[in-house]
């Protein structure tokens, strides 16, 4: 290394700069108001979009909308059933809690779980697979192997264990479902990273005198943005599921918190049949919810397929 | 190839190993143990008589040395929590024929019912059929099998006979050696076929779709065949092997039972007892049922990759390890 190499690569650099920074957003622009236009003309992304965007606002002004509050107690109105009050229009449950209350403050454990963990996940998964794809050698066969112990077991079993060790409570559903959860996003950004390595504008750009840092960050991450974005709008429903399954089996969400999964298991006995209202309302929700997800993340795969259009 | 399936074998023992490491440490990284939470206010002698039968008085380390002694003599331990403690193996003995019953008659429903759904819309695409088949492969993907439960329970579970609700104990019927189809199966088999058949129907559908479309079927068409010969000895035949890989590996989730389906029904199999065992922190028990769940899983993922040589020749798994 002499200086004149490095004169050369701080010349080349700085007079590339703003004819290609000029390039991609130009091309960026064009490239997302054509996924929006695609997107807006699939009718069920938008059906699913209007879901999400609903559940949304509910769990957002939980706190305003619902005339009591989740945890509120009144014992005149213990498993009244729906439509027969109109004080509390989906009557209430088996402590008499007002339902319809109960099931707004659901959408919030429901979306704080399932947007929260994977905006962790994908954080450790593209870092730790950023490593392992770029880096490649022993960090690669380490990661690899931690990647293979951890699934030797399916997740939801892992999870169970965890939390059986953790304890129930919000916290604690969220970390454990992000201990198992970061190893797809991982994969995928390692996969990413090894198809990219060797592609043409990368070689060009280490021969540019791109430093690591700007081949991972301005060259490879932003091409492996949109299977990511796809992967983690499929994330979102897995885990509103992990954690509506995981508190349906009582280890999840701790009371008094309003959780979906749990309003279904507590109902689920002898008396289901007269209280349908308890399981009913709560499932309708998660399915609707996780329909609404994987919508919108059908709707974003075709509409930023650009080689399908 | 030998060398290959060698090879993996020992990597799958390296991570049942690792498992085992990993669950047993994080289950003792906890300060108390399966007595010291049910408030059952125990004597101090009485508490230290408890540990000290069970090994628990130990230090975490020497109680690893011992399970793994243990492991390799093929001992897994006596359960804490069930009443009598038998062995492990003898209460999995017990339990697991009812879920593998249960999976068993779900692979028939799901593979069958999925192939023959995904074949047919394939073959009419884009019609009503195709539609159809898409949109409940799109339901029982995406909704949650503990939520189908509960509706089916709502709509049918107090009707008639099959399905009274979450008490009842469904026992294995075996008859002259072979399971026959009970109508205490039904819904459950119902709805834990759901996912896996939308999986086969839409895998299925997409891959002979693909093969469909391939020059060779036009050349088939064209030499005057009919359109049995073709879908049978062309399609199928090409249609089968990229499936290989997606479908195999649900088979060991449906033998190993699913938690849900098992706890809404009643099932008294695999995965109910697995939970059970974690309430009650039966750690012989979970250590056990980890071990076999990832041993099924591990050995499933390798049968597959071989069965993928073995249909398609041209794959050769072994090559590009044996270069490393």
């Amino acid at each position: 290394m002499s200086n004149q190499d490095n004169a050369l690569e701080g010349e080349t650099y700085s007079s590339s700069r703003p004819v290609s920074l000029g390039e991609e957003q130009i091309l960026r622009r064009s490239l997302w108001m054509d996924t929006v236009r695609r997107f807006r003309r699939n009718r069920l992304a938008m059906v699913g979009l209007f879901i999400i965007t609903l559940f949304l606002v509910l769990a957002l002004f939980a706190d305003v909308i619902t005339p009591y509050k989740y945890d509120h107690v009144d014992f005149s109105i213990v498993h009244l059933l729906p439509f027969k009050d109109p004080a509390h229009p989906l009557g209430a449950d088996a402590v008499g809690r007002d339902y319809l209350t109960r099931l707004i403050y659901g959408a919030r454990t429901s979306l704080f779980v399932g947007l929260s963990v994977p905006l962790i996940t994908f954080t450790i998964g593209i870092v730790l697979g950023t490593l392992a794809g770029y880096r490649g050698g022993v960090t690669d066969f380490i990661i690899q192997r931690v990647i293979e112990v951890a699934t030797a077991l399916p997740p939801l079993i892992f999870a169970l264990i965890l939390l059986s060790i953790a304890g129930p409570g919000i916290g604690n559903v969220i970390l454990v479902l992000s201990l198992t959860g970061w190893i797809e996003a991982a994969r995928l950004t390692r996969a990413q990273f090894l198809t990219m390595r060797e592609k043409e504008f990368v070689t060009a750009a280490r021969a540019l005198g791109a430093t690591d840092r700007d081949i991972i960050f301005s060259h490879v991450l932003p091409n492996a943005f949109s299977p990511l974005l796809i992967a983690f709008t499929f994330a979102v429903p897995l885990v509103i599921f992990s954690e509506a399954g995981l508190s349906f089996l009582g280890l999840g969400i701790a009371e008094p918190t309003a959780s979906w999964g749990k309003m279904v298991g507590g109902s689920i006995g002898s008396t289901i049949r007269v209280y349908y209202h308890l399981p009913l309302f709560p499932t309708i929700l998660v399915a609707l919810t996780m329909l609404g997800f994987s919508f919108v993340g059908d709707g974003l795969q075709e509409a930023l397929d650009v080689t399908r259009s | 190839m030998t060398g290959y399936i060698l090879r993996r074998a020992i990597s799958l023992i390296f991570v049942l190993f690792a498992v085992l490491t990993v669950v047993f440490f994080l289950m003792n990284a906890i300060p108390g143990g399966p007595y010291q939470f049910g408030e059952r206010g125990y004597s101090q002698e009485a508490m230290a008589n408890i540990l000290a039968k069970y090994g628990l008085d130990k230090p975490v380390t020497e109680r690893y040395v011992n399970y793994l002694g243990d492991i390799v003599r093929l001992d897994f331990g006596k359960s804490t929590a069930v009443p009598g403690n038998p062995p492990v193996t003898e209460l999995i003995a017990q339990v697991w024929p009812v879920t593998l019953h249960v999976g068993l008659y779900t692979i028939l429903v799901s593979f069958g019912l999925g192939l023959v759904m995904g074949i047919v819309a394939a073959y009419y695409r884009n019609s009503w059929v195709d539609n159809t088949v898409t949109f409940v492969a799109a339901l029982g993907i995406t909704i949650p099998s503990f939520i189908i439960a509960t509706w089916l329970l709502l709509i049918f579970g107090f009707q008639n006979g099959w399905g009274r609700s979450h008490t009842v104990i469904i026992g294995p019927v075996v008859e002259g050696g072979f399971p026959i189809l009970a109508w205490d199966y039904f819904l459950p088999v119902i709805t834990y076929a759901l996912a896996p058949l939308a999986l086969v129907a839409r895998y299925t559908r997409s891959s002979v779709a693909d093969a469909m479309s391939a020059d060779y079927i036009r050349t088939a068409r064209a030499k005057g065949l009919t359109e049995r010969t073709i879908m049978s000895r062309h399609v199928m035949r090409n249609a089968l092997i990229p499936m290989v890989t997606v479908l195999l590996p649900q088979i060991p989730n449906l033998l190993t039972g699913s938690l849900f389906i098992e706890v809404v029904y009643g099932i008294p199999g695999l995965g109910k007892f697995f939970v059970t065992s974690i309430f009650n922190r039966d750690y012989p028990m979970i250590m056990a049922l980890a071990l076999l769940i990832a041993a099924l899983w591990g050995l499933t993922y390798l049968i597959t990759d071989v069965l993928y040589t073995l249909i398609d020749p041209r794959i050769r798994v072994g090559s590009s390890a044996g270069s490393a």
